[in-house]
């Protein structure tokens, strides 16, 4: 059968199943290489080239068509409205939105409403993301109560009841003496500590990136030095007590530079950068576009290419979407009053593949930031094409082209910088433990 | 209504007056030309003026003014306006209304003219996207505030008889300014020489980028200057530790005769108003007779009439 003739009868498929005649990218081996998958359990049962059509038995055939076949994408930093603001976004939404885009992992932050600071908190959210979920969802623990920086949360608690690291979420632990007791206490866990990077009393009551363009529309602005200062501190930090230690979000080459220098140390760092620090800059904002709005926010175009080399180079450890659904009532005020955030779980992958299309980066490259980098740092066992591994998997053609329709995206809120962009390549089939959770076809036709 | 031939276009094509940028030299010189005439028609009120006659202007005023907006009220009803003002500071949107909501409430209302100020840099233009009339930006956070700047240019026109190759030296508080912005941004599409002089932290980095020379020093910013524009330095930069106190900001920036010796003997003193007398310039300037700074108050409403003119055209026509 091919992937276009898949409909949802198909989807409920119990056999085992082989994704035949695919180009196998698995970004853990390098492996990049003409074969097929056979899917069994929700497991991957093995994967290679002799995974062809003459299989025989009771096994259900996929034709790919030729299309890449890769491990599902994992997604370091979601944001959803719930619990809280579900009117902005819900799990569900997400998750929708997450298997339209080829990302069978999110990870959510604990940026809600209550502030998931909390061991029943953190069961509660796995619970809503058993029943309404469709992708695996793990949560993100704040380090301090209501991230409000000053108490620490009970951070070995909320590890054994399913937290799969901790972070002060989109605030930066202003507080040396606090954030250090947290990077030493999570370490005795060997709970990874996520950071955002902004000293706050620097970026204070600015709304963009500062430099030229801030100068000439008048709005206040947020130097990448606000960036670079919490980064060197927190390394410091991270040299004192030893705890694994992850920069959420790197905006500007300054950064890359002094991620590289402590990578060079043998401290135990990795950093993130979101696809919108990939494919946008500053002067995207144009005439005060609210939807290009975001903490860090976009930087020069020197520092966007930065991040495109730091990517290539392996440097840049994850690509985050850092999905941020804001609705209408938040974005549609003047620049410096709305909300910062943007979504992006469906189109991270096609807007990633433009680094891949402009010749910035091999296609297996570009895929371990998205993949097998943030399973090595999470400690999943998905985000590879190995025998015994989950079949989280995304079959995409990495040519179509298609334009961005904002209304036509699954997330409840619309907020993305890329409505009516041109983009070539987009997911046709995403699966989470051999189970098919987004077919391209039956999208296009609803 | 006559309608001009199809060979030669508006001198003013635009419906929206948000700012300086994306006026082009001519149209600048227009505006000016027109502002001429108006003022020589403040002068001699005799000549009765209809252009807005059975139209309605609205002042919305999110941020507190005395003189912009008393400006274009007494513009408009020069020209035969019916104008309302409105302080929105005290009414809906402390009842939570957005701007938005607030635009397309006016908008039923359905006003000819829209003169908007707001604390934020952007939020008119955001306005003029949601309703039908034209809109004037009268001042939007540290962005624009078109009209000063060509009331500013017109005035230095009427004394100077040109604006080209004059050297005009801003000074102060450049980096949360809109009238220097303005200004800049003008005087530059005229072929003034600007310069720009401050403290630092009231410049703001890469600020040369914007076609400016950078002086930290009176005495060299202001060698051989035809006009010397001070602007008004809010008291919060003290307390939110941008310069240290008024009294050192005026001991080195703040304009006093011998500071002003540096200038040529017959450049022109500007102000936007209102003055802190003793903290950017010295009362004895302020009142000396190379002062112009109530000339720029007439030359307000002269632009302010300009303005609302070559808008007239493009006004929605009437049900």
């Amino acid at each position: 059968m091919l992937l276009e003739e898949i409909t949802k009868a198909h989807a409920a498929e119990t056999r085992p199943t082989a994704y035949i005649n695919a180009r196998l990218i698995d970004p853990a081996t390098g492996l990049d290489e003409q074969g097929g998958v056979l899917v069994a359990d929700g497991k991957i049962a093995d994967v290679g080239r002799h995974i062809h059509g003459e299989i025989g038995g009771d096994t259900a055939l996929i034709d790919c068509g030729g299309a890449v076949l890769a491990p599902g994408l994992i997604d370091m930093m979601v944001f959803t409205g719930e619990p809280g603001a579900e009117h902005r976004g819900t799990l569900a939404d997400a998750s929708r939105a997450a298997a339209a885009g080829g990302v069978t992992t999110i990870i959510c932050m604990p940026d809600t409403d209550p502030v998931i600071d909390d061991v029943a908190l953190v069961d509660y959210l796995l619970r809503r993301a058993r029943d309404t979920a469709e992708v695996n969802v793990h949560p993100l623990a704040a380090m301090t109560k209501a991230l409000a920086g000053e108490e620490m949360t009970e951070i070995g608690l909320m590890q054994a009841a399913g937290a799969i690291a901790v972070t002060n979420g989109k605030l930066s632990l202003a507080n040396a003496r606090i954030m250090r007791n947290v990077l030493a206490y999570a370490h005795d866990f060997d709970m990874l500590v996520i950071h955002a990077l902004e000293e706050p009393t620097l970026s204070s009551g600015g709304v963009m990136n500062s430099g030229e363009v801030s100068l000439r529309l008048g709005l206040k602005g947020i130097p990448a030095a606000a960036e670079t200062i919490m980064l060197e501190r927190d390394l410091r930090l991270v040299e004192m007590t030893g705890a694994r230690y992850h920069a959420a979000e790197i905006s500007c080459r300054a950064s890359l530079e002094i991620i590289r220098r402590a990578k060079e140390k043998g401290l135990p760092v990795t950093c993130g950068v979101s696809i919108n620090h990939l494919s946008l800059n500053e002067n995207d904002i144009g005439p005060y576009r609210t939807f290009f709005k975001m903490r860090p926010p976009l930087r020069t175009e020197d520092d966007r290419q930065a991040m495109a080399e730091g990517l290539a180079s392996g440097d840049i450890d994850v690509v985050v979407s850092a999905h941020d659904p804001q609705d209408a009532d938040v974005k549609r005020h003047p620049f410096p009053e709305a909300a910062d955030g943007a979504i992006g779980l469906e189109t991270m992958l096609p807007v990633a593949l433009r680094l891949y299309h402009n010749g910035d980066i091999p296609l297996a490259s570009l895929l371990r930031p998205l993949t097998s980098n943030p399973a090595g740092i999470l400690g999943l066992e998905s985000g590879k094409l190995a025998i015994g591994a989950p079949a989280d998997l995304v079959i995409f053609d990495p040519a179509v082209p298609w334009v961005v329709d904002a209304e036509t995206l699954h997330s409840k809120s619309k907020n993305t910088p890329f409505d009516e962009a041109r983009l070539e390549g987009r997911p046709l089939l995403t699966l989470v433990a051999g189970r098919i959770v987004y077919r391209y076809a039956e999208d296009r036709n609803s | 209504m006559s309608i001009a031939p199809l060979t030669s276009p508006p001198p003013f094509a635009h419906r929206h007056l948000l700012g300086i940028e994306g006026l082009k030299p001519p149209e600048i010189t227009f505006l000016l030309d027109l502002a001429e005439e108006a003022a020589h028609a403040i002068r001699h009120p005799a000549a009765e003026r209809d252009a807005l006659r059975g139209r309605t202007l609205i002042n919305l005023f999110f941020e507190a003014s005395t003189r912009t907006q008393s400006s274009f009220e007494f513009a408009a009803k020069r020209l035969g306006a019916d104008v309302m003002n409105m302080s929105i500071r005290t009414s809906s949107v402390q009842k939570g209304e957005t701007l938005i909501d607030t635009a397309v409430t006016l908008n039923a209302m359905r006003p000819d003219l829209l003169v908007v100020r707001h604390q934020a840099a952007g939020a008119v233009e955001l306005l003029s996207q949601k309703v039908d009339c034209s809109v004037i930006n009268a001042g939007d956070g540290a962005h624009e505030h078109p009209t000063q700047a060509l009331l500013d240019a017109l005035t230095i026109r009427r004394h100077k008889g040109r604006i080209e190759r004059l050297i005009v030296a801003l000074c102060g508080d450049i980096l949360h300014s809109r009238v220097a912005r303005s200004n800049i941004l003008l005087l530059n599409a005229m072929g003034a020489r600007v310069r720009v002089i401050g403290p630092s932290p009231l410049l703001g980095g890469g600020i040369e980028r914007l076609g400016v020379e950078v002086y930290r020093s009176m005495e060299e910013g202001l060698a051989d200057a035809d006009v010397v524009m001070m602007l008004r330095l809010q008291r919060e930069r003290m307390s939110t530790a941008l310069i240290p106190s008024s009294r050192e900001y005026f001991h080195f920036f703040g304009l006093d005769r011998e500071k002003l010796s540096f200038a040529k003997p017959d450049a022109i003193v500007m102000h936007p108003g209102p003055i802190n007398r003793g903290v950017e310039i010295d009362s004895v300037i302020a009142d000396d007779q190379r002062s112009v700074i109530n000339e720029q108050v007439e030359m307000g409403v002269a632009v302010r009439m300009a303005v609302l003119q070559a808008l007239a055209p493009h006004l929605q026509s009437q049900a």
